[in-house]
């Protein structure tokens, strides 16, 4: 199959076709970091920005290792520290790093839309790593890789995804991902953290957890964003946490084998209790972050290329 | 196999074995033995030769020779500019290459470019004391410096023609046919 696409801003507009042939390269890329050695020259004398208009460690970092591991060189710049402090527009950013040829720009930005901005604006291939609460489109590819290990499938698999919908880009990546693989997604959370018609999407949505986690084979767990207190959509902490915190009693009410993500950072004791998010016999949140660099290989190395 | 193609066999299922069992003798008798030896296949027909060497090898000797697999794509020196990017393969060493004689092994030597991204990829994975090249056919038209330490058959080809080597494991046939190419 051909991966002719310039820009990843997306999962909504990926292909049933494209997403496995991006968790199969991701696959292979998997053992180059568990060699003595782990570099291979693919991407060698290409560029890499990561504009990072949000807060980041993860990802950030993800990315950065996985250019590093194809030998392409990459270039970091958070918003603190650049002209942003001084008032430089998105666009005038854009265009100036543009004339510097860099190969590929991965950029984070808390509005949605921001990548496609950028993709329609400048001749780089545009990689999305998370614009507002729209979609961060790898995260939700290295969930998916991450359930198909485990599971040996996606197709069937029932998904409960609990917190903050509303605000959360990585809910609605995965939503979109994982309908379309076949999975069914079930979700729960406070009605004010639930967005209007999200039904629409194809998903059954529960106010109470215990609903969403009966008999699932996955349960990912979101972050309440605390910064989202303030704006009166639970009244605190310990009122949520009591209510939707994942922990030894109600994850009975999954599948045995059930596996627990969360896509970080993690607030212990809000929303997973510390002794879920540590136990190895169901939390996989740590795997997800080592398929995470994998699958931002595979993009890098599909996105690269094809000069004439 | 398709008829509007010019095809002709040049090897055939026991032409292939007798090959194969010349060049297990041949590793066997320039290393004395196969103490500190190790086999690694490029994908794919090389891995299916490979495995079938470590087999003669294993019943010659009456002991067990470790076989890698290793795809070279990444290390292609076309790939940077590749306008289709190939499907990648898994790359399984689940040995350590140090100090080892490392038998490389593929189904065609053609240009030389394959043996080379092999070969750095190779020393990626540790410091072998020595690589050596075992193929089935080598067809000329070297762009390389790289020659083969044990060859099956030298098939002299001209550019156009291709040559094709079937394996059971792969197309369900043992043979080695060249094709004229269109």
């Amino acid at each position: 199959m051909k991966f002719d696409r310039k820009d990843i801003l997306g999962i909504q507009d990926l292909s049933v076709d494209e997403i496995h042939l991006i968790l199969e390269t991701a696959e292979s890329f998997l053992e180059i970091s568990t060699r003595p050695i782990k570099k291979v020259p693919t991407l060698r004398g290409k560029t890499i920005i990561n504009l990072f208009y949000e807060a980041s460690t993860r990802t950030r970092t993800s990315f950065e290792i996985a250019g590093k591991r194809l030998s392409a060189d990459t270039i970091n710049i958070s918003s603190s520290t650049s002209s942003v402090v001084k008032g430089e527009t998105l666009i005038d950013t854009a265009r100036n790093l543009e004339a510097m040829n860099p190969d590929i720009i991965v950029i984070r930005h808390s509005v949605a839309g921001a990548p496609h901005l950028l993709a329609a604006l400048v001749k780089q291939s545009i990689i999305n790593a998370g614009d507002g609460a729209h979609e961060h489109p790898t995260q939700a590819l290295l969930d998916m890789m991450t359930m198909k290990e485990h599971k040996g499938k996606i197709a069937g698999l029932k998904v409960a995804i609990i917190g903050d919908i509303e605000h959360s880009r990585v809910a609605r990546s995965n939503i979109y991902g994982l309908s379309k693989m076949g999975a069914h997604v079930a979700l729960a959370g406070p009605a004010t953290m639930l967005p209007r018609d999200i039904e629409q999407m194809g998903v059954n949505v529960f106010t109470k957890v215990e609903d969403a986690i009966s008999d699932a084979d996955v349960v990912m767990m979101l972050r309440i964003q605390l910064e989202r207190e303030k704006q009166n959509i639970f009244p605190s902490l310990r009122e949520y946490s009591q209510h939707y915190c994942l922990n030894r009693k109600n994850i009975q009410l999954a599948k045995k084998d059930v596996i627990v993500m969360h896509p970080g950072p993690i607030n212990r004791g809000v929303e997973i209790s510390p002794d879920i998010a540590d136990d190895p016999s169901f939390s996989v949140i740590l795997d997800q972050v080592n398929k995470g660099v994998a699958v931002r290989m595979a993009l890098l190395y599909l996105l690269t290329g094809g000069s004439e | 196999m398709s008829n509007t193609k010019n095809t002709k066999t040049v090897m055939d299922k026991e032409g292939i074995e007798r090959c194969l069992t010349r060049i297990a003798y041949e590793i066997l008798e320039k290393n004395k033995g196969m103490a500190n030896l190790v086999l690694v296949g490029i994908r794919t027909g090389g891995v299916y030769l490979a495995q079938r060497l470590q087999k003669k090898m294993s019943d010659i000797e009456k002991d067990k020779i470790p076989l890698g697999i290793l795809d070279i794509t990444l290390y292609r020196d076309d790939i940077a500019v590749a306008k289709k990017k190939p499907r990648l393969g898994e790359t399984k060493i689940n040995f350590s290459l140090d100090d080892k004689i490392v038998i490389l092994v593929d189904d065609v030597l053609f240009t030389g470019r394959t043996i080379r991204a092999a070969m750095d990829a190779l020393i990626d994975f540790g410091r072998p004391k020595m690589i050596q090249l075992a193929v089935l056919i080598d067809r000329g038209h070297r762009e390389l410096p790289i020659r083969a330490d044990f060859v099956g058959k030298n098939l002299p080809s001209s550019l156009w023609e291709a040559v094709r080597v079937d394996l059971v494991e792969k197309n369900g046939v043992d043979e080695v046919v060249i094709e004229e190419g269109t």
